[in-house]
């Protein structure tokens, strides 16, 4: 599974969506579609970490990082990069 | 020594000393409204202020599992003093931890371990609870420094506390500092009259024109909410979940203890169904309780995502099996529950405060119910 699946089949299975087909695109930000709560964000920093072997540091504290499944996947690349 | 065999030694020490130190003085505690000093420093000595964190920042390395169970024997002697550990370590220790830069960490850590200044986390206001997206101290940007202006309120330890981790706003923005209790324009008022938590040295404080570095931002200008914020309650929902078994168990004990003794008819009250379906009830819901939480300690150490949910589920749990079996234990000791001569008097109030503290058990439902919508019940994609 590549970087932008894993973070997709994470991203959806924490959504809050009453149907089961619905389905969200790559640049759509999870925070404002109003499908998840502020604590996925935490469980976003923790997944990232567990999944990529990445330290998630103050620097990186924007919310922009992982608002949607293109910016995460920049992210990592950025860190794995680094 | 290995690790576990070690962890295992702190947590038995944290038994002895709750039980020669804290529970003989813990209704004095509750009486006179304050933890006394001399408590206070013995705990920081045997760096139990900062048990969870790494040796490194003046902690002992326990891991989430065995902090729990510290917290539980701390918890079960004194509620108070559990409050502070919960407040040095899971809200201002972990936070600092996870998002503080370097120099921070060494600053404002270890002069929590040396026993030098006690830190308190600064979120709820007179105006604001749950809400806490709503925060109404407000910070303006002046050059390289920050100028705040607000009222916080509620906060533990805020009497005697040298510094504040405090959450303001600047319109949409949230943001956390550090800062100094001596800062020109800080005042502190002390809350007293308080149903549970009476030793834990509440207060007000009030930010008036307080000029702060940016050195002392945590994290980024912005990240205060979703970051700090998210980080904090999530430590802080632990150290409570852990806080309602240590109830539960006390209750537990003292119910049983006095059940066995206590005679009525010509019978130990312990022989009578009822009491045996209080002390029932008590033992399962105490037992389910902590396999929660150390379901929930277990997820953490392996860094398992969902261990934020679990958590969630621990503390809004165990807080509530505490308010019933304290409830309980009050009915089984009679008319003298209700005196404070008898802990369970205190356990009663302590166990209230559980379901409002970190997050409400309404907002607790609210998440879990999310949680439950989410994660059960789906249709699984190939």
């Amino acid at each position: 599974m590549n970087i932008n699946e894993s973070v997709r089949n994470f991203i959806e299975s924490n959504l809050i969506a009453f149907d089961d087909d619905f389905t969200i695109d790559d640049d759509d930000n999870i925070f404002e579609s109003g499908f998840v709560d502020s604590s996925v964000a935490m469980q976003l920093v923790v997944f990232v970490e567990g999944e990529f072997n990445i330290q998630v540091t103050d620097e990186d504290l924007d919310l922009v990082n992982f608002s949607t499944i293109n910016r995460l996947v920049q992210f990592i690349n950025k860190k794995n990069n680094n | 020594m290995n690790q576990d065999a070690r962890q295992k030694m702190i947590v038995k020490e944290a038994r002895e000393f709750a039980a020669e130190v804290l529970r003989p003085r813990a209704g004095a505690f509750d009486r006179e409204e304050s933890l006394p000093r001399d408590v206070i420093d013995e705990m920081a000595k045997r760096k139990f202020l900062l048990a969870s964190l790494p040796e490194a920042y003046g902690g002992l390395g326990l891991d989430p599992v065995y902090y729990g169970l510290f917290t539980e024997e701390i918890g079960k002697a004194c509620c108070s003093t559990r409050g502070l550990i919960t407040v040095q370590n899971s809200l201002v220790g972990e936070t600092l931890l996870r998002w503080g830069s370097e120099e921070q960490k060494t600053r404002w850590l270890l002069s929590v371990d040396r026993g030098e200044m006690l830190g308190a986390f600064a979120l709820s206001e007179p105006e604001i609870g749950t809400d806490a997206r709503g925060v109404q101290t407000r910070y303006q940007i002046d050059g390289k420094d920050y100028v705040l202006n607000g009222r916080k309120k509620w906060i533990s330890f805020g009497e005697i506390a040298g510094f504040f981790i405090v959450i303001a706003s600047r319109e949409s923005e949230i943001t956390a500092f550090i800062v100094e209790r001596d800062r020109p324009g800080v005042s502190v008022y002390p809350i007293k009259g308080l149903l549970a938590n009476r030793a834990a040295h509440l207060a007000e404080i009030e930010f008036k024109d307080v000029k702060i570095s940016g050195d002392n931002v945590i994290g980024k200008p912005g990240s205060g909410f979703t970051f700090i914020v998210g980080t904090a309650l999530d430590h802080g929902r632990y150290s409570i979940a852990w806080a309602g078994v240590a109830i539960a168990q006390e209750a537990l004990d003292c119910m049983a203890s006095y059940a066995r003794k206590r005679k009525q008819f010509g019978r130990k009250i312990g022989e009578y169904q009822l009491i045996q379906r209080m002390i029932c009830n008590a033992v399962t819901q105490t037992h389910a309780a902590r396999a929660l939480c150390v379901k929930a300690g277990e997820m953490r150490i392996q860094g398992d995502s969902q261990a934020v949910a679990e958590t969630t589920i621990a503390k809004y749990f165990t807080s509530k099996i505490a308010m019933g079996i304290a409830s309980d234990a009050v009915q089984v000791h009679g008319g003298s529950g209700c005196s404070n001569r008898y802990p369970v008097e205190r356990l009663f109030r302590e166990a209230k405060l559980l379901e409002i503290i970190e997050g409400t058990s309404q907002i607790q439902q609210q998440i879990i119910a999310k949680y439950g919508l989410r994660a059960y019940g789906r249709i699984q994609k190939d």
